[in-house]
């Protein structure tokens, strides 16, 4: 595995029970770069980046992701997973980003709450520390898990759908972190809809399908062929499919 | 009026006993209670009370009203059913409060039919509902142990514990801690149900740990100062409801709870955190 590379995968497949969500992927994501994975709905952009954290284990195939300083890894899943109504301030949440370095008994000293009220202020929710969680709207609470990623300093980071539903402004905010992060030669990896975001401010791209229909530059991969191709590729979804015969290239 | 307070703890070293065992409770019960809800498992932690019947129904049966044999035997039970229920909603259709459902009726039912087939009513009122006033030092020992593992345990695992309630998907992509935090925790339900049982027996020994935690609820929105009503409201409800079973020679345990029910009520109607009499009478919105 070359030293540039952040994740590799070598002809990966991962699904649920036996049917495919991603088939038969190959590919190398550069360390520092930044990119955006998009493709219809069903097209398994959430399955891989769950493949890539490692909860979901691949049905073929293998990801390899880099070993050595910083290889740690952050994930931002669709907001459905937390459970707002549990009382917790924004505080604490934000604080949890601290997990790999406090871990179980770590304290919070002086110098961790200083770096805790920085990244609140950094996503411009100061002055809600002390809320709890389940009072804030959906776009402060994604500030908020922004801000957690903030404090988890990852070298990886993966967003799922992060501004989904998230009004202009927050979005725009929010883009921000993440030109900060690629400029700090992290690397973004995001599932996105929103193609004229995608366009402006991703330089790279995968378009999948289950299959990936296309990757590189943002602007190549984007063009209407690949998308109609896209799109044709998941309404073409055979419920008496065989067992899939074909074999690494 | 104080001298009704503390008379009856000062004079009767049965009171003494019930009161160190209660106080005991209730700090174990608190915080174990507290999470318990918070992750939606109150009626599991019902359950899990019922399961601990027949092991301790066993031990009856094989050694008499005898300390070790009925622990050991509620202990198994416990483990037991909190582990076949959590294998028959993971592999069958059945979800899991529908399984935990049949496996306490089964349990309940199972565990009079033994404590029938060799005491009597007495015997079998004993294991339902408890003996606080006639514990002997073993018993306490017991309570008082499982009271001071239950809050070592909670001090370790209280991160991991309160990042797998409100946000599983990050403790899993962070740390492998979630699985065995688990555990401990439903270990620590069954060691305090196991506990509780001793003093107020299996059907209300829950009671201890659910009704202050869902009274705690109302008095505060953040997990720690939760955890400390609940734990207070425990020992109020013990303390009131000893004091209530002495004067008006009540049995005690069901006072206890009694006590509690009242502590919940109260707090459901004027609790600060979303309490009916804020629903009837709204306070002023603020500026902002």
């Amino acid at each position: 595995m070359d030293e540039t590379a952040a994740i590799r995968f070598d002809d990966l497949t991962l699904g649920y029970g036996r049917r495919p969500a991603v088939h038969h992927l190959t590919g190398a994501i550069a360390t520092g770069s930044l990119i955006a994975v998009v493709g219809p709905n069903g097209a398994g952009k959430s399955t891989l980046l769950k493949g890539i954290v490692g909860t979901l284990q691949p049905l073929a195939g293998r990801i390899e992701r880099a070993r050595g300083l910083g290889d740690r890894l952050a994930y931002l899943p669709q907001a459905a997973d937390l459970d707002r109504s549990f009382p917790l301030a924004v505080y604490d949440l934000v604080a949890m980003g601290l997990w790999s370095r406090s871990g179980l008994f770590g304290g919070i000293g002086r110098r961790e709450r200083h770096r805790i009220e920085e990244a609140i202020a950094a996503v411009g929710l100061s002055g809600f520390e002390r809320r709890t969680i389940s009072t804030l709207s959906g776009g402060q609470m994604q500030r908020a898990l922004f801000a957690r990623l903030l404090l988890q300093d990852a070298g990886i980071i993966l967003l799922d759908e992060p501004f989904t539903a998230i009004d202009a402004k927050t979005t725009a905010d929010l883009l921000d972190l993440v030109r900060r992060w690629h400029d700090e030669a992290r690397t973004v990896v995001a599932v996105l809809h929103d193609l004229d975001v995608v366009k402006r401010v991703f330089p790279q791209a995968l378009l999948i399908a289950r299959e990936p229909v296309a990757w590189g530059e943002t602007g190549k991969v984007l063009d209407a062929a690949n998308l109609l191709k896209a799109r044709r590729m998941i309404e073409a979804h055979d419920p008496h499919a065989d067992s899939c015969g074909r074999t690494a290239a | 009026m104080l001298d009704s307070l503390v008379t009856p703890f000062v004079e009767f070293e049965f009171m003494r006993r019930a009161l160190v065992g209660v106080v005991a409770i209730a700090i174990g019960g608190g915080p174990v209670g507290v999470f318990l809800m918070l992750r939606r498992m109150s009626l599991t932690g019902d359950a899990m009370a019922h399961a601990i019947l027949p092991g301790a129904a066993i031990g009856y049966l094989i050694a008499g009203l005898s300390l070790p044999a009925m622990t050991i035997g509620g202990l198994a039970a416990g483990v037991i059913v909190a582990i076949l229920s959590g294998l028959v909603a993971r592999f069958t259709s059945l979800k899991e409060d529908a399984s935990l459902a049949a496996f306490y009726l089964l349990s309940l039912a199972l565990g009079v039919t033994i404590v029938s087939l060799r005491g009597s009513n007495v015997d079998l009122l004993h294991v339902l509902f408890g003996t606080v006033l006639a514990l002997d030092d073993a018993a306490l020992l017991l309570i008082a142990g499982i009271a001071t593992v239950t809050l070592l345990a909670l001090a370790i695992v209280y991160r991991p514990l309160v990042l797998e309630c409100v946000d599983p998907t990050f403790l899993r992509s962070v740390s492998r801690a979630g699985t065995p935090t688990h555990l401990v925790f439903l270990g620590l339900v069954v060691l305090n149900l196991v506990g509780g049982f001793q003093a107020l027996g299996t059907l209300l020994s829950v009671g201890m740990m659910m009704l202050p935690a869902a009274a705690a609820r109302f008095w505060s929105a953040e997990i720690t100062v939760m955890i400390i009503w609940a734990t207070l409201i425990g020992i109020v409800s013990g303390v009131a409801g000893l004091l209530l079973s002495f004067h008006a020679e009540l049995p005690a345990g069901p006072a206890i709870i009694l006590t509690a029910g009242g502590i919940y009520l109260v707090s459901l109607v004027v609790g600060p955190e979303g309490g009916l009499l804020w629903l009837i009478r709204p306070r002023r919105h603020l500026e902002a």
